[in-house]
């Protein structure tokens, strides 16, 4: 019953959504599937929706990444995200390592506006917020070295 | 055909001629029929099938329209000043409008050449004219920004200009207005035909990067040069400018400058000038002129002064020019798709000459001429022209082409334009025009493949189209359908400043290489803030430099201290936005220039002089999100020589 109800508002989703035009750039995820983004939340509402399916983290921390990631947040994320627990325009990014799964907080960075419509976590953030987190037009590899930052910012080695 | 049949038709020519001589056009109950919105309407969400770069005329600006629903998608600043976005304001764009004369914020602009390439569009970039003070601009149609602008030297006035050849080789540039030219400029007007001269500019372009730069100048007789056109296909290699004022009058031209039954089409052979110019034939003068390019890395315009021109002199270097008779101060000068005809257009006359390319080829050959005027041959008329266009209606001006070999001529004076035959020069249908046209265009009109599916009207009177706004009324344009054998009147748009020549290209050439953002990465201004930890503000003696950061939905930073009455304030601010379509703007309270508007990953700069001490307001002036009204903050000005502190922050604690 549950599953059905959520089918619905879905569809509802689908319906309602403009439809974008024809020639308009789509952000690449699941590819060959033919799975709905909704499906995947449901499969994994944990994930988020978006390229990334799964991350393997190592320890101790790739140092590269690391630096990377610092020098990216601080040109196009520092302005909203402190790297502390203080909300300013964004949530502070203190601990966001162990509250979400990589893959949810990659996604969030590379598919932000597919994860603000459709992910229930992304859209209670966004009423906390009220602000649309920014497309900063990341790459996957960008978001991997964020998170690797991210993880480091968190205590780790 | 039996008499009563002869008879019938000549009373329907005549009842066709009556009510075209007799009635001025009504409005729109006359000419709209049918499906006529249909054709012209593009449902909301969908997309035109061309883009319409359009000249702006006395705004010195070009504007982008939609084809067939004729909606306007972007007013484009090129020789003027717009304080919407900060072009010409901004410490970066003000250098794109020096010339030597020092900083010009206004030019008009007349004509429009897209780039080609085997002779077709290739959607690189757009150039544009400056009529008053002579400049070229280039518009990159990647971003729809003025990339270059370069002046012309020698010139009294760019109107045959910016012309271009089939390869995008050269651009033209041919002044309106003979001027003297030797050493000493100071001379009596009445000494026009011992001293003043015309001057034709060859602007080379550089196929990578677009670059301009004035190849040669031929100095050439004292007259007025008006309109051009590049031959193409068996052409290619020639230029043909329409000229008058051969009787070399300075003063009362509309009488004086009409005397001559015929004044001249000027033909160019620009691969013998390039000859000469490579065997070392050009001289070297002496002209200042200025060369301005936009750095889309350092987001910033240079200005360079240039000091020198080559010239090759037309009555001196054999072979260059040859002169064909064209009646009545011709004005358009078109070749057709094939290269093989080319269409002058007399503005008093009461037909049109066409001319073939290879019996001028032939005549030359023959040397089969009628004379000379300073030294340069007049080609006997008859042995050029391929025939004339008869009665073809009152004041033509300008020809373009469709794909069928049919041309389209505006006719100013009987309002109206008429599609003729090039092969057969027989007219074959005409429309009225709201009213008097001037220039018209057919998509890929002026190449070598038209797309014969509309013509637009860009007219001259505006009158009764539209609701009336007082003295000065909007520019009226129309559209038409020229898909079938009769043209029909599909839509009415106003148009901004005063269009003249305008191109259509088709939309599938550009619209997916278009810019969305600025990288951040590579953003290499000197006073860019790549990230809100650069935000800072340095003091250089009265210098003060603010690097601030706009992102949704704050400026950083929001309040600064210890600045000083008497100082110049500069505010570089950078949009760290890297999402299509999120513009911060950028004002502050009693700036006397303009606002700035930043695309994301931009950094643009206002000066700011501060006048009285207090605390002075700045916002972002684009509408940016649902706390837009919140991107705020304040400077505090203190008297010169105060010693407040220089302090600056962003959500600084109390």
């Amino acid at each position: 019953m549950r599953l059905i109800a959520i089918a619905v508002i879905g569809f509802f989703f689908y319906s309602c959504a403009p439809d974008k035009p024809v020639n308009q750039e789509e952000i690449p995820d699941q590819p060959a599937s033919t799975k709905s983004a909704v499906e995947d939340v449901i499969n994994d509402p944990t994930k988020g929706i978006g390229a990334v399916k799964s991350v393997t983290l190592n320890s101790p921390l790739e140092q590269d990444r690391v630096k990377r990631g610092l020098a990216i947040y601080e040109m196009k994320c520092s302005a909203c995200h402190k790297l502390d627990d203080k909300r300013v325009v964004g949530p502070g990014w203190k601990d966001v390592t162990k509250n979400r799964k990589p893959e949810w907080i990659m996604n969030m960075i590379t598919n932000v506006d597919v994860m603000l419509d459709k992910d229930p976590e992304a859209q209670k953030l966004l009423e906390l917020c009220l602000m649309r987190m920014p497309n900063q037009n990341m790459s996957v590899g960008d978001a991997r070295d964020i998170l690797e930052f991210m993880r480091q910012n968190d205590g780790e080695k | 055909m039996n008499k009563l049949t002869k008879s019938i038709y000549t009373l329907a020519i005549a009842a066709a001629l009556m009510s075209l001589y007799n009635c001025k056009p009504q409005g729109p109950k006359e000419a709209l029929v049918g499906n006529a919105a249909a054709k012209a309407y593009v449902a909301p969400g969908q997309y035109d099938e061309f883009y319409n770069i359009v000249s702006g005329g006395f705004n010195g600006q070009m504007a982008v329209y939609g084809i067939p629903s004729g909606r306007l998608l972007k007013i484009l600043p090129v020789f003027s000043v717009f304080p919407e976005n900060g072009y010409g304001y901004s410490e970066e764009t003000k250098p794109m409008l020096n010339t030597s004369h020092g900083f010009v914020p206004w030019d008009d602009l007349h004509h429009i050449a897209l780039s080609t390439t085997k002779g077709v569009h290739d959607g690189r970039w757009a150039f544009g004219n400056g009529n008053n003070t002579p400049r070229v601009a280039r518009v990159d149609l990647s971003n729809f920004r003025t990339m270059e602008i370069l002046e012309i030297p020698n010139s009294g006035g760019n109107h045959s200009s910016p012309f271009i050849t089939e390869n995008s080789e050269y651009l033209v540039a041919g002044t309106r207005f003979s001027v003297p030219m030797g050493e000493n400029k100071d001379v009596p007007i009445n000494s026009y035909k011992e001293n003043f001269k015309g001057s034709i500019s060859f602007i080379k372009i550089n196929p990578e990067s677009g670059h301009m730069n004035i190849e040669f100048q031929l100095r050439t007789p004292g007259f007025n040069y008006d309109l051009s056109r590049a031959g193409k296909g068996p052409s290619h290699g020639w230029f043909f400018f329409s000229t008058y004022n051969t009787e070399q009058a300075h003063t009362l031209l509309e009488v004086n400058a009409s005397q001559n039954d015929k004044d001249f089409i000027m033909a160019v052979n620009w691969k013998k000038a390039e000859e000469y110019l490579a065997a070392g034939k050009g001289k070297k003068v002496k002209s200042r002129y200025a060369h301005n390019l936009y750095d889309e890395s350092t987001h910033s315009a240079t200005s360079t002064m240039l000091d020198e021109v080559t010239v090759l002199d037309v009555t001196e270097l054999k072979d260059i020019v040859y002169f064909i008779p064209c009646p009545k101060s011709p004005h358009g000068c078109d070749v057709d798709p094939s290269g093989e005809y080319i269409v002058g257009s007399g503005k008093l006359a009461a037909m049109m000459p066409v001319f073939s390319f290879t019996k001028l080829q032939k005549a030359i050959a023959d040397k089969d001429y009628e004379g000379d005027f300073e030294g340069i041959p007049v080609v006997r008329y008859e042995a050029a022209l391929h025939g004339e266009v008869q009665k073809p209606g009152l004041g033509p001006l300008h020809t373009e082409f469709d794909d069928k070999g049919n041309a389209y001529t505006s006719m100013f004076v009987s309002s109206e334009i008429v599609k003729w035959n090039v092969k057969t020069l027989e007219v074959l249908d005409r429309v009225p025009t709201y009213y008097s046209i001037g220039h018209l265009s057919v998509p890929g009109g002026p190449t070598a493949k038209p797309y014969g599916k509309y013509v637009i009207a860009y007219n001259k009177i505006t009158k009764d189209r539209y609701l009336p706004t007082g003295p000065e009324l909007a520019q009226s344009a129309q559209i038409y359908d020229i898909s079938g054998d009769k043209m029909q009147l599909i839509l009415d748009f106003p148009t901004v400043g005063e269009p003249h020549y305008a191109e259509a290209l088709p939309a599938s050439l550009i619209k997916d290489k278009s810019l969305k953002i600025y990288k951040l990465e590579e953003n290499k201004h000197p006073y860019a803030a790549l990230g809100e930890g650069k935000a800072k503000v340095e003091r250089k003696g009265n210098e003060v430099h603010v690097y601030m950061t706009a992102i949704r939905s704050h400026l950083t930073p929001d309040n600064i201290e210890g600045v000083r009455v008497g100082d110049d304030v500069y505010f570089h601010v950078t949009n760290l936005e890297q999402d299509w379509d999120v513009p911060h703007g950028f004002a502050i309270r009693g700036a006397t220039n303009a606002e700035i508007l930043i695309m994301p990953g931009e950094t643009q700069t206002l000066k700011w002089k501060p006048l009285v001490p207090g605390v002075v307001p700045f916002y972002c002036t684009d509408f940016c999100s649902a706390l837009h009204q919140e991107m705020s903050g304040y400077v505090r000005v203190s008297p010169a020589g105060s010693s407040t502190p220089l302090k600056f922050s962003t959500g600084a604690e109390d």
